[in-house]
């Protein structure tokens, strides 16, 4: 069991300068992402894109901003649990009790959800018959390739992980690599070498098909894909792979007794607390009446929510406001003379 | 004001005035028109406010711009005629516009 003033749901920017505000009123957090890296959003769905209204930033990606807000914390030495969900949230006294799912356990006053939209998962194929194979020989993601030796496999998608691993199993599998268009979004080299393989029958190409229907008995052995025109075409398969990016679902979050509004957590605006005692919602997730999902309204929201949770880690002191320009004790905490 | 017909998977009709300038997502959102989830509020960086477009009215709208197709590539059974409704700006020319929601957006 961990002790902490905070546990912080979401390592995205807003969860990052949370731990930033944290830091520099003098409370200890732990902060608790589902991805296996940090930035949230940033990272995951635009690290490359330019974001134009962070304030005295005129241009920076969101990988950019991400390795900022990283630098900006890194005196405080906070940990990450990275690859891991919060999944259960429990009163105990005046503490919470948070569980994740890699079985790690959290003893805190605070607990501040900065989760998006919720954590990333791995968009799935429509067809309910893919269901009963999912994880077997249904698959959205590879841990081990040597599974697919000497095997069928029908991968689909149109990204790059789509074409690498049609790429990378074609040199053990027999592959079929089917996406809905003609155009591939993944790198133009990787394109560039599928349909070189494809002209050496090294990978069986159909563009303008999606799936239709997985069979098999006990074991999946055909995948059956369809053209918009209604055309169908069977292919053997001993494994389907699907890549198709990644969603977001809210998840626990809305097993935790909060009001939800929707997708989103109704909070006060003066500390962005929701309707639980030492719980906070700030970022996409919150909601309140003017709600802006930028970021800019995620880092005051943190900055405020940081001061909220003052009070039930540290119930005998008074919170003193001070500035970072002029405050020795801050300059400690930051290591700056 | 331009009138913007939002047909739920299972039928159901919302014919709604929606601002010029808005995208037929906001519109849908604002109105509480159950089917277009928006979880990037319109940042073309998910793909859950997919609607279908039919064929009449996709070849009006202005041409996809680059990166929503790859986008549409991550929707819930997309098709050709499938648009993020967030890269569709409500204007005079939409009046009567009729968007057809996929099964789910996820």
């Amino acid at each position: 069991m961990i002790k902490t003033d905070v546990v912080i749901i979401g390592a995205g920017p807003t969860g990052l300068f949370c731990a930033h505000q944290l830091g520099i009123i003098g409370l200890k957090c732990e902060i608790v992402d589902n991805l296996d890296k940090i930035g949230g959003q940033c990272i995951e769905l635009y690290p490359d894109k330019p974001i134009y209204d962070i304030p005295a930033v005129p241009e920076c990606t969101g990988e950019e901003l991400t390795n900022n807000l990283i630098k900006q914390i890194k005196p405080f030495n906070f940990n990450f649990h990275l690859n891991d969900r919060v999944q259960e949230l429990r009163q105990e006294n005046e503490s919470w009790i948070v569980k994740t799912s890699n079985g790690k356990e959290f003893n805190t006053p605070n607990v501040v959800i900065a989760g998006g939209v919720g954590s990333f998962e791995p968009r799935k194929f429509p067809t309910k018959s893919a269901e009963k194979f999912d994880g077997k020989t249904v698959l959205y993601s590879i841990k081990d390739k040597s599974i697919f030796k000497d095997k069928s496999v029908a991968i689909f998608g149109g990204g790059d992980s789509a074409l690498d691993w049609a790429i990378e199993l074609s040199n053990i599998s027999k592959v079929s690599l089917i996406h809905r268009r003609d155009e591939f979004r993944g790198a133009a080299a990787s394109v560039q070498k599928i349909k070189e393989l494809s002209e050496k029958n090294k990978i069986n190409l159909f563009t303008k098909y999606s799936i239709k229907d997985v069979k098999g008995n006990g074991s999946l052995e055909e995948v059956e894909i369809k053209s918009e025109e209604g055309e169908s075409k069977t292919l053997k398969a001993d494994y389907v792979l699907g890549f198709f990016g990644l969603i977001m679902q809210l998840g626990p979050i809305a097993e935790w007794g909060l009001n939800l509004d929707k997708k989103t957590i109704p909070v006060n605006t003066e500390n962005f607390e929701t309707n639980k005692k030492g719980i906070f919602a700030i970022g996409d997730i919150c909601n309140y009446p003017g709600k802006l999902k930028l970021i800019l309204s995620g880092f005051h929201e943190g900055a405020l929510a940081a001061r909220g949770c003052f009070k039930y880690a540290r119930p005998k002191e008074k919170y003193r406001f001070e500035f970072t320009t002029a405050s020795n004790i801050i300059k400690d905490r930051l290591g700056v003379k | 004001m331009t009138k913007i017909r939002y047909i739920e998977h299972n039928g159901k009709e919302h014919i709604v005035e929606i601002q010029n300038g808005l995208t037929v997502m906001e519109g849908a959102v604002q109105n509480d028109i159950p089917g277009i989830d928006a979880d990037c509020g319109g940042s073309m960086s998910c793909a859950t406010c997919h609607v279908y477009v039919k064929e009449d009215w996709y070849d009006k709208l202005p041409k996809k711009e680059m990166g929503e197709d790859d986008m549409l590539d991550q929707a819930y059974e997309p098709k050709s005629n499938s648009r993020l409704s967030c890269q569709i700006m409500v204007s005079d020319d939409l009046d009567g516009l009729s968007v057809y929601m996929p099964e789910k957006q996820v």
